[in-house]
């Protein structure tokens, strides 16, 4: 349906188009200019688009109510531990379903496939009782493994055999006739080809640590073990209450560093996961 | 894998018991082995334990656990809350399901038109899939208080807005809006991806013949991206039993329980009210569900879906 349009036609999109945006920036500025607003200004009326007092201590605040910068840190570093080992468990199941033959193989795939069927929501019960018999309740010993090893790790082998399947296999087979042994060939030839699936993987798989909820509630008891999202709703008064604008706060530092890598890679973010959600 | 054994001199006298084959399948083991333990140990095992729990009454607090056969699911089957949670579940995913994908198929027909600046457009409709999860509703959760950003805005234009979270409708509506803007952007470009496919000359050859613009979405685009729109209805509507931060924060399943959805309620059930016996009942439950649909939409596919490449 791509056809030159008309000037007025023209207009009509672009203000169509500024107006469906409104939803989708509106938060994020309401979000970063209300966590800069003194309290008796969050509630204004008519609201302040613009702030027109500022006040910076909320953003002290943060990090003199909770340890914010050792929660901010919990969920780098699981994040990150959690994609790059998602990255290697994925990429050598992957390339084994899609590439090795080895008796038991279509089972053991129908098998890890179960994966998803089952969102980890069914299975948290026997979960915490297991890591708690494992004395690892309160660490992030479950927020690393279950995530790398078990169902959430599934769909990523899912879109690495897609991906080796489709690469052509004489690159391999001259690999072969070299002496290569099998790990060197998955390491220096299908790996390196393997790059864009990768980055999808690692894009997707970030966002799902970061954004996990469920898992650090029901896991972490105490300040010092909590991950963002969770500290992000402890902010709260003595009856409970949230005490917005220092939420916001918080919320803005858990949201604008990936949101400013996102704006500067957004070409790699959204074709790697349209890429996968095709394939997958 | 066609070649055999290494081409060696004595291959003939003496045929090598580490053949390539055998180390091959030596590889593929090593290679699977950390997702299978991992599955085994994080799924099955736990799916196994799901099931068995299930036929326990089991609370920590009173430190108690007997085998209490099939009463958890008689319970479940008699739980006054159960209708009122299956309702709201049932209401949140056919919503999301509904709302998301026709915003996502529209928002994807304009960023593919040919326009100036379009990328930018793309950008900002995708870009809240990118935000914190929960400071995504933190935010809307401020936007939708009674003296909130959106009443405020609404005041100004003269209309007083409801107290959105506080009032049964309005707190569905509310939990799934919040979730569409969130994801939207997932589906548009999976959509976007797939009208880039569809081949120009099907709507040059259409637009010769006279067909109008409707006729030529109805007639070529939506036949040729329907393995997309139900990729699409399945990844959301098994997302949208997932659905938990959001409910959490906006309304902790409330007013009543008209927001209360199964994962939530299952979450109270066990980890509020420490009854994981039961917990694991609804648990068992809510796996049979994701399995019906699943497997529904498997059989769809293979009626419906005439364009799979």
């Amino acid at each position: 349906m791509k056809t030159e349009l008309s000037p007025r036609a023209r207009v009509a999109l672009y203000g169509l188009l500024c107006v469906l945006a409104i939803p989708f920036v509106f938060p994020t500025w309401w979000m970063v200019t209300s966590s800069v607003k003194p309290i008796s200004d969050i509630f204004a009326f008519p609201p302040e688009l613009i702030p027109s007092r500022f006040d910076w201590s909320t953003y002290s605040e943060v990090f003199r109510l909770q340890p914010f910068a050792q929660q901010y840190w919990n969920s780098c570093y699981i994040a990150l531990i959690v994609t790059v080992g998602t990255m290697a468990v994925s990429s050598l199941a992957g390339y084994a379903f899609a590439r090795i033959k080895f008796p038991g193989a279509n089972l053991i795939f129908m098998v890890v496939l179960l994966g998803l069927l089952i969102p980890s929501e069914v299975t948290i019960v026997p979960l915490f009782q297991m890591f708690l018999k494992w004395g690892l309740v309160n660490t992030h010993w479950p927020l690393i493994l279950v995530p790398i090893f078990g169902a959430p790790s599934v769909f990523a082998t899912f879109v690495m055999r897609q991906f080796f399947i489709a690469l052509p296999v004489e690159l391999e087979e001259a690999a072969r006739v070299d002496g290569l042994s099998r790990f060197g060939i998955f390491w220096q030839i299908a790996l390196p080809l393997a790059k864009p699936a990768l980055a999808a993987v690692a894009i997707f798989t970030f966002l799902h640590s970061w954004n996990l909820y469920l898992e650090p509630i029901v896991f972490l008891t105490t300040p010092g073990n909590f991950t963002l999202p969770q500290a992000l709703t402890q902010y709260v008064d003595a009856y409970q209450g949230p005490m917005w604008n220092i939420q916001l706060a918080a919320a803005t530092l858990t949201a604008l560093p990936v949101l400013v890598v996102f704006i500067f890679a957004q070409r790699q973010f959204i074709e790697g996961l349209a890429h996968t959600g095709l394939k997958g | 894998m066609t070649l055999a054994a290494p081409p060696t001199a004595d291959r003939s006298r003496k045929r090598p018991f580490w053949t390539m084959e055998r180390r091959d399948s030596v590889a593929g083991y090593l290679f699977i082995a950390p997702q299978l333990i991992g599955i085994i140990l994080f799924v099955l095992i736990p799916l196994g334990l799901v099931v068995w729990y299930s036929l326990h009454e089991w609370n920590v607090l009173a430190g108690t656990f007997r085998f209490v056969g099939d009463a958890n699911y008689q319970k479940l089957a008699a739980d006054p809350a159960l209708p009122e949670v299956l309702t709201a579940t049932a209401i949140f995913s056919a919503g999301l399901v509904v709302f998301n994908l026709t915003l996502a198929l529209l928002l994807a027909i304009l960023v593919n038109q040919k326009l100036r600046g379009i990328t930018v457009f793309r950008t900002i409709f995708f870009s809240p899939v990118v935000v914190s999860l929960v400071a995504w509703t933190i935010v809307w959760s401020f936007l939708l208080q009674a003296n909130g950003g959106i009443n405020g805005l609404l005041q100004v234009i003269g209309i007083e807005g409801p107290n959105w979270l506080r009032s049964p409708p309005t707190a569905m509506l509310s939990v799934i809006v919040v979730q569409v803007f969130k994801n939207v952007g997932l589906n548009m470009v999976l959509f976007l991806a797939a009208l880039q496919g569809v081949p120009r000359e099907l709507y040059e050859a259409a637009r010769v013949d006279g067909a109008s613009r409707w006729t030529q979405f109805h007639s070529i685009t939506v036949p040729l991206i329907s393995p997309t729109i139900l990729l699409t209805t399945i990844i959301t509507i098994v997302g949208s039993l997932q659905v938990f931060a959001q409910i959490a924060v906006l309304t902790q399943g409330g007013p009543g329980m008209s927001t209360t959805v199964l994962v939530y309620y299952l979450y109270q059930q066990a980890f509020q009210f420490h009854r994981f016996g039961y917990g694991a009942t609804i648990s068992i439950l809510l796996f049979v569900i994701v399995a019906v649909l699943t497997f529904a939409q498997w059989q769809m596919r293979k009626r419906i879906v005439f364009y799979e490449n």
